[in-house]
């Protein structure tokens, strides 16, 4: 991806550059090179580093939201169904439960249902019995159950596919360069400033679009716009299995701790919801009271979860947009911002607030601005094509069993990668990487590190957190890299940030992990 | 909260030591086999995702329990591997095959009337190239041979009446080996109980124990004489009799697998089914009985503990009450796996795989040089016969032999 193919060409004259390369600013590159726009995508670290890779994974459909903001939940449903079709190798279809406790009683239900049929969401109210017998890790206290189309997404999977895409398409990505300020033409936004490891650049376009998330404030104010944000951080916990195959709920009105998903091999809970100053935005550690709250509002759902192993603890923060509020009751709708109408600031576009299942139609109402700004007539595609890897179903059980993940997380892109010779090895086990996997993913996605080549196929991210596989992954990329004396910093680097998700939840399993891990890599000269 | 947060689901216990992959018998003999670690907690988590992630390459896992027995996070790895198996593995490309290996007693009622021809007939070369080719069975096993007289035929005309003479009574689960190919080694059994003072009960109904149905995928039939043995064994057990046996798989299979992959209730028995020679053990260890053994036994042996018997820990209790007959010189093997795992090595597919884990063992075995080997367990048994040619006996009737 960060091939020397999309890195952006000197001096090219831009349509559009995108600031951002979460799920949004992905998806409007994805949008603008369908439609034919000249497109450049900057991100100031991987793709897919800031909240589009610190949230559930859960591809909405819609009922959370029916009682609070019908308009969100119509967006859901609609949204939810594109993406089973265009994205089917990101989204695993595994239904959502709503379950009713004792103490919820059945009156929310009622009225949740009733909401959720109003904005086209095919919610059904289950016999409690069944869903005990159905799903016996579910809290056999309950009272009512409700089944949605919720479905589990991997938010990096389909970052990756969207940014491939657009390059496909003639986008230019540039990655792990910051915009540190705008270029102006009087009044006008003409371009960016860019610092990356080569320097100072300037790259010119005839719009910018922020898709920066929280981040986006700071941005605006250089151009000399505010937008008044509203940072509200979200704690989750990933448990090192699946408990359960479904997406559950509570049925009541929202709160925290009170979803759990089915990613890959493990379950999120989540999440909190806390107002949190700009200038902690960067600072993502989880604290033994998130934790302790989590815990304890996610037993509720799943009781097992009181005596499963614990890998991680994570935060993101949601880019909300306010007036005022405490953060749940804001509305999490889409705010798209055309900076030359609300500010007299031409050039300029901010796309924010939304959700991760949202996020193509937030690309699709930004690119429909563009493109009226641009005078250009074009029609979006973007809900009818497939995406990279998911233009036919990959039948995982007719390869050889090496491959299968990498199948099952690359989809029919997964036909680039070479498990002859070596490439079958098999580097991280508990995820079930492979070298060929690896070196597809160093050379389709450029990675600088661990940390980026994670977020492509899950490398170290299951119960050993990296303990046992990140020596041969940094070896290898060391090796592809033609850097073979960055081998121990990769592991160094890489280690920290997994210690980081460990500390809140040092106890039991994951301790033991923990004290594993310390004897081998706590020394200086450990082995590479 | 924290504090409660302590995982009780087993295999998230692994820490990837892989000390279990360093005990893997097939693992070691097959680079197809992923070996322990992989096939139980690395790869369970997949299978929770997805059945898809099912490896057809856990077909080559012995079920010797190894890795249960080396693993220092207690993760009952082999159980994971059967549980997966009999929940996902693919139908057999040997049904009717695999049936029959697996119905030992079944097919044990069938050949034992006929068994002087069955036994002229399966060794015949003819009848093996058919076996082999059409059936999937090796060429190069040796059948067990039957006996044309069971056990408990033998039991009811010539032994029963003599037990009401004893006070004290044990109840004895013989197995299928026992009842349909060797029953000397129940009759063995039967002459050292009473040596030591006892009587023998049979148990009221006594199916096979399943060992091989659940090897074999049969969940359901494994169940129902579960449960028949279940019940069997708990009314012995409220009459105040111990339960003994004289097969170390059969025992594993009914004192754990019964609750630990079939999920079947146990406690109604558990503690008081015991291997013979533990039990035995432990009775002359308090002072309960006394055995008088011959003066002129003379027997060079060596002791190889089956996999199922570490997996058990009980080798020590057998090992010193051999050690307890007068002219019992005992080499004590290494613990190696034999390969045939049962029914595994009779499997035209895995035969080459059974030779080869147990080449270890039959070089020690040769090296030890002995008249006979001891072993509790019936399949080690043929295989090692066939392998090396030295006679296998179980250790109750080397004592049958050496008592008085």
């Amino acid at each position: 991806m960060a091939g020397e193919s999309s890195k952006p060409t000197k001096n090219r004259e831009y349509d559009v550059i995108i600031v951002g390369g979460g799920i949004t600013g992905a998806c409007t590159a994805r949008d603008c090179a369908l439609r034919g726009l000249r497109t450049l995508l900057i991100e100031r670290e991987d793709l897919c580093d800031g909240a589009s890779g610190r949230n559930h994974g859960l591809l909405h459909s819609g009922a959370r939201y029916a009682v609070s903001d019908p308009e969100g939940a119509r967006e859901c449903i609609k949204e939810n169904l594109i993406l089973k079709k265009i994205a089917s190798n990101c989204v695993e279809r595994t239904g959502g439960l709503f379950i009713s406790l004792p103490e919820d009683g059945l009156e929310w239900q009622a009225n949740f249902v009733q909401k959720c049929h109003e904005a086209g969401i095919p919610a059904k109210i289950l016999d409690p019995e069944k869903v005990k017998r159905e799903i016996p890790v579910v809290n056999q206290a309950i009272i009512g159950a409700v089944s949605v189309p919720d479905a589990s997404v991997d938010p990096f999977r389909l970052t990756d596919a969207n940014a491939l895409d657009a390059i496909r398409h003639g986008a230019d990505v540039l990655k792990f360069a910051e915009v540190e300020d705008f270029v102006k033409d009087g009044g006008r936004v003409v371009g960016v400033k860019v610092r990356s490891k080569d320097g100072l650049a300037e790259y010119r376009g005839s719009q910018t679009v922020l898709s920066a998330g929280i981040w986006a404030a700071g941005l605006a104010e250089k151009a000399g716009v505010h937008i008044s944000m509203l940072p509200s951080r979200g704690a989750l916990l990933v448990f090192g299995h699946r408990v359960a195959d479904v997406v559950i709920n509570r049925c009541r009105k929202p709160a925290n701790a009170d979803i759990i998903v089915p990613d890959d091999a493990v379950s999120v809970l989540g999440t909190t919801s806390d107002k949190v100053p700009f200038d902690q935005c960067d600072d993502m550690r989880v604290t033994p009271a998130e934790v302790e709250l989590l815990l304890k509002e996610g037993v509720q759902l799943v009781p097992c979860l009181a005596q499963t192993r614990i890998l991680r603890a994570y935060a993101g923060v949601r880019p909300l947009v306010s007036e005022g509020g405490d953060g749940r009751s804001v509305s999490r709708g889409i705010v798209l911002l055309d900076h030359e109408q609300r500010d007299g600031v031409p050039g300029l576009i901010t796309i924010t607030g939304g959700k991760l299942t949202t996020a193509r139609l937030m690309a699709e109402m930004t690119t429909d601005l563009l493109c009226s700004k641009l005078g250009i007539k074009a029609r979006c595609r973007t809900a009818d094509v497939a995406l990279p890897g998911s233009e036919k179903p990959v039948r995982k059980a007719t390869g050889e069993y090496y491959s299968l993940a990498a199948k099952g997380r690359h989809g029919s892109e997964g036909r680039k990668m070479d498990f002859t010779g070596t490439g079958a090895e098999l580097v991280c086990e508990c995820e079930q990487v492979t070298r060929a996997e690896i070196v597809y993913c160093i050379k389709e996605f450029g990675v600088r590190n661990l940390q980026d080549l994670r977020r492509h196929c899950r490398i170290g991210m299951g119960t050993c957190q990296g303990n046992h596989c990140v020596r041969r992954a940094a070896e290898i990329l060391a090796e592809e890299l033609g850097c073979p004396e960055l081998a121990r910093q990769f592991v160094d680097d890489y280690l920290q940030e997994r210690w980081k998700g460990m500390t809140p939840v040092l106890w039991g399993d994951t301790l033991r992990e923990a004290e594993f891990m310390r004897n081998r890599y706590g020394r200086k000269d450990y082995e590479i | 909260m924290q504090d409660a947060n302590i995982s009780k689901l087993n295999f998230e216990a692994c820490q990837k030591c892989s000390l279990c992959n360093e005990v893997c018998p097939m693992m070691a003999a097959n680079p197809l086999y992923p070996g322990p670690k992989k096939a139980g907690p690395d790869q369970e988590r997949y299978r929770l995702k997805d059945p898809e992630f099912y490896d057809y390459a856990l077909k080559y896992c012995l079920g010797c329990k190894r890795c249960e027995v080396a693993c220092p996070s207690g993760v009952q790895v082999a159980d994971l591997i059967q549980k997966a198996r009999l929940e996902y593995a693919p139908a057999s490309k040997h049904p009717l095959r695999d049936a029959m290996l697996a119905n030992t007693d079944f097919v044990g009622t069938l050949a034992s009337p006929f068994a002087p021809i069955v036994n002229e007939v399966l060794p015949l070369k003819p009848v093996k190239a058919v076996l082999d080719g059409a059936f999937g069975i090796d060429a190069h096993r040796t059948f067990p041979k039957y006996s044309a007289e069971k056990f408990t035929t033998w039991f009811a005309r010539h032994a029963k009446k003599a037990q009401e003479g004893f006070d004290s009574h044990v109840s004895y689960f013989h197995g299928c080996y026992a009842n349909y190919n060797y029953p000397q080694l129940a009759k063995d059994f039967v002459k050292v109980m009473n040596a030591a003072g006892y009587g023998v009960h049979l148990l009221e109904k006594e199916r096979c124990c399943g060992v091989a149905l659940v090897a074999n995928g049969f969940e359901k039939q494994a169940r129902r004489q579960a449960k028949v043995n279940i019940a069997s064994m708990g009314k012995a057990v409220s009459k105040g009799e111990p339960v003994l046996t004289t097969s170390s798989s059969c025992t594993l299979m009914m004192g754990r697998e019964y609750g630990e992959v079939l999920g079947l209730p146990t406690e109604g028995y558990r503690d008081s089914l015991s291997l013979a020679c533990k039990w035995l053990y432990e009775k002359i260890e308090s002072g309960e009985v006394k055995l008088k053994f011959r003066k002129d036994f003379r027997m060079k042996l060596s002791y190889h503990t089956a996999c199922h018997m570490q997996r058990l820990g009980w080798q020590n209790y057998t090992i010193e009450l051999l050690r307890m007959i007068p002219g019992v010189q005992l080499t004590v093997l290494d613990q190696n796996c034999c390969g045939i795992s049962g029914t595994f090595g009779f499997k035209k597919e895995y035969y080459p795989y059974s030779q080869k884990v147990g080449s270890v063992l039959f070089e020690d075995i040769r090296t030890s040089n002995p008249q006979a080997v001891v072993t509790e367990c019936e399949t080690c048994k043929w295989q090692i016969e066939m392998s090396t040619g030295i006679p296998v006996l179980n250790p109750i009737s080397v004592l049958a032999a050496a008592v008085e």
